[in-house]
């Protein structure tokens, strides 16, 4: 009898209803509006690839050690160096770091000894073509500059 | 299907797929047909295979972890776990109190996510829309814990081969008990909508019975399982990562139908609730990484573990020939094993509710085909 009559009356549609109705107060609204409102990315998120340079001396923190690229699961980054004759160190050349086959997994982050090699915050990495993916050592100290729109 | 050749002058066969938007992929089901009524099933996969555990067996222990992610990209962080466990009982170590409560929170989140996504795509097929917006609310406030905590939203890399790889981030237990304490109402908010409404029963009942039998002769896991009335749960069987010293229940239901699994899985978010919870009151002080070495060699032998993944039993076979990547490395994915019984289930019904039961068997594809 009571489910005949909550059949009738159409409670169990009345009830759906009135979750949909208490969501619409504005205070609910949780769509972020990307891109005139730029999301909080967390501290640790794993983003763009970026080379750290030395805050003041401008010189990079690669010591062309070589690790990153052998902890890379996608093998995607390639490092040349050239042994400096005066210092007899080893000096970066190129670096070479494909992001379209990148997974962002953090490895090559974790084997870096110097921090030299930081996946930063930045998360916006579409390039027009092909060749645009992959990034050169200047790319990767400079880091990517999309375009932002005003609104 | 053999069946499906010959056909009566009645009979038709039906491609479903592979772009249907509700098989959840790139599945493709063959139907055959006699008028409405569904006579015979059959699943053709393999439109993403990745030959991931051929990668596996290319690459070294540590390098195979983010792999794993991309199988069940649902729940990447059950498969993450599953994997390192596996690798860790080869090596014969074990992770921390510390990290070991940490990973039941973080799979925990991780299978309320799955539901969740699952209860939206779900309530989707079968027409109710609104579920859809308000499961991804709540998902995304799982997916900033995992963001703050290790970097990655969807493929997590969360856990390391012998622990974890990041300490609790600043703040992680307070956002994880505002979050338990804002998804219970949640939950009884989806299930005003759903559970006692008309259509939603109507489309469910006694739609794709599997009962226990027929579970057991596939090796159907999981929630359908539970569904049909068997308490099988890893977590409870075979304890892993600490998860004895928690309470919890088992939810089951009897008749092993499509609203039954609904109900399960709607109860077992709130079980969820209730070991993160209690994993979260009393996370142990210590380190977070046993002694693992840089180069992992495991000993030669193989291990398999299994663990209780959102979707059912999720596990890892590995062989070591002593070197530093797996001789052999073989998973038992889920969904894979709960596809099959998708003949069984919708012979006898109509063709609209073949959209509800592949829903209901919740598959991920990239896991299916691996
Ligand atoms: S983030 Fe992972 S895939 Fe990308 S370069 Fe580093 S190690 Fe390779
Ligand atoms: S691991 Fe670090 S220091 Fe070594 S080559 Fe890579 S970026 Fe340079």
């Amino acid at each position: 009898m009571k489910s005949l009559l909550r059949k009738i009356f159409l409670v169990d549609l009345i009830e759906g209803l009135w979750v949909t109705f208490r969501s619409q107060h504005p205070k609910n609204i949780v769509t972020e509006q990307y891109p005139a409102e730029r999301p909080r990315i967390a501290e640790r998120y794993r983003g763009a690839p970026r080379l750290n340079v030395h805050p003041e001396t401008k010189e990079t923190l690669c010591i062309a050690c070589n690790l990153c690229a052998l902890a890379c699961p996608e093998h995607l980054i390639v490092v040349t160096s050239e042994r400096n004759e005066q210092t007899r160190r080893k000096e970066l050349t190129t670096f070479t770091y494909d992001i379209s086959r990148c997974m962002f997994c953090g490895l090559c982050e974790d084997a870096c000894p110097t921090d030299a090699l930081e996946l930063s915050q930045d998360f916006e990495l579409a390039a027009f073509t092909r060749e645009g993916a992959i990034w050169d050592r200047q790319m990767l100290e400079e880091g990517p500059v999309p375009t932002r729109y005003r609104y | 299907m053999p069946e499906a050749t010959f056909l009566d002058a009645n009979e038709l066969v039906l491609n479903m797929g592979p772009q249907h938007p509700s098989t959840h992929g790139v599945l493709r089901v063959v139907l055959k047909l006699d008028g409405e009524k569904i006579l015979g099933a059959e699943c053709v996969i393999g439109y993403l295979h990745r030959g991931v555990e051929k990668i596996g067996e290319n690459r070294t222990y540590q390098m195979f972890a983010p792999y794993v992610d991309r199988m069940d990209y649902v729940a990447a962080v059950s498969n993450a776990l599953g994997y390192c466990l596996a690798v860790e009982k080869l090596l014969g170590v074990e992770a921390p109190p510390r990290a070991q409560a940490v990973r039941v929170i973080l799979t925990e989140l991780n299978r309320i996510a799955s539901h969740l996504l699952w209860l939206g795509t779900h309530a989707l097929d079968i027409g109710a829309i609104t579920p859809l917006f308000y499961v991804m609310r709540e998902r995304e406030d799982i997916l900033n814990i995992y963001e703050k905590y290790c970097g990655a939203r969807l493929t997590t890399h969360a856990f390391r081969i012998g622990g974890l790889q990041y300490e609790v981030y600043e703040g992680m237990e307070r956002d994880v008990k505002a979050f338990c304490k804002k998804f219970l109402p949640r939950v009884d908010e989806y299930e005003e909508l759903l559970t006692e409404n008309r259509i939603w029963k109507d489309r469910l009942i006694n739609v794709g019975i599997l009962n226990a039998e027929d579970c057991k002769a596939y090796g159907v896991t999981g929630p359908l399982l539970r569904a049909a009335g068997v308490k099988w749960d890893i977590r409870k069987a075979h304890p892993y990562s600490g998860y004895e010293k928690y309470d919890f229940e088992i939810p089951t239901r009897e008749n092993g139908d499509t609203y039954d699994r609904y109900i399960v899985r709607i109860q077992e978010m709130r079980q969820s609730v209730r070991i993160i919870e209690q994993a979260v009151e009393g996370i142990p002080e210590g380190p977070i990484m046993a002694k693992v070495g840089k180069v992992i060699k495991p000993p030669v032998g193989e291990a398999y573990v299994s663990i209780e993944a959102p979707k059912g039993e999720l596990g890892y076979f590995i062989v070591s020939d002593g070197s530093t990547q797996p001789y052999r490395l073989r998973v038992r994915p889920p969904s894979f094993v709960n596809l099959q019984a998708l003949d069984k289930m919708s012979r006898g019904s109509l063709v609209a509710d073949i959209v509800a039961i592949i829903g209901t068997i919740d598959i991920v594809l990239g896991e299916v085909d691996r």
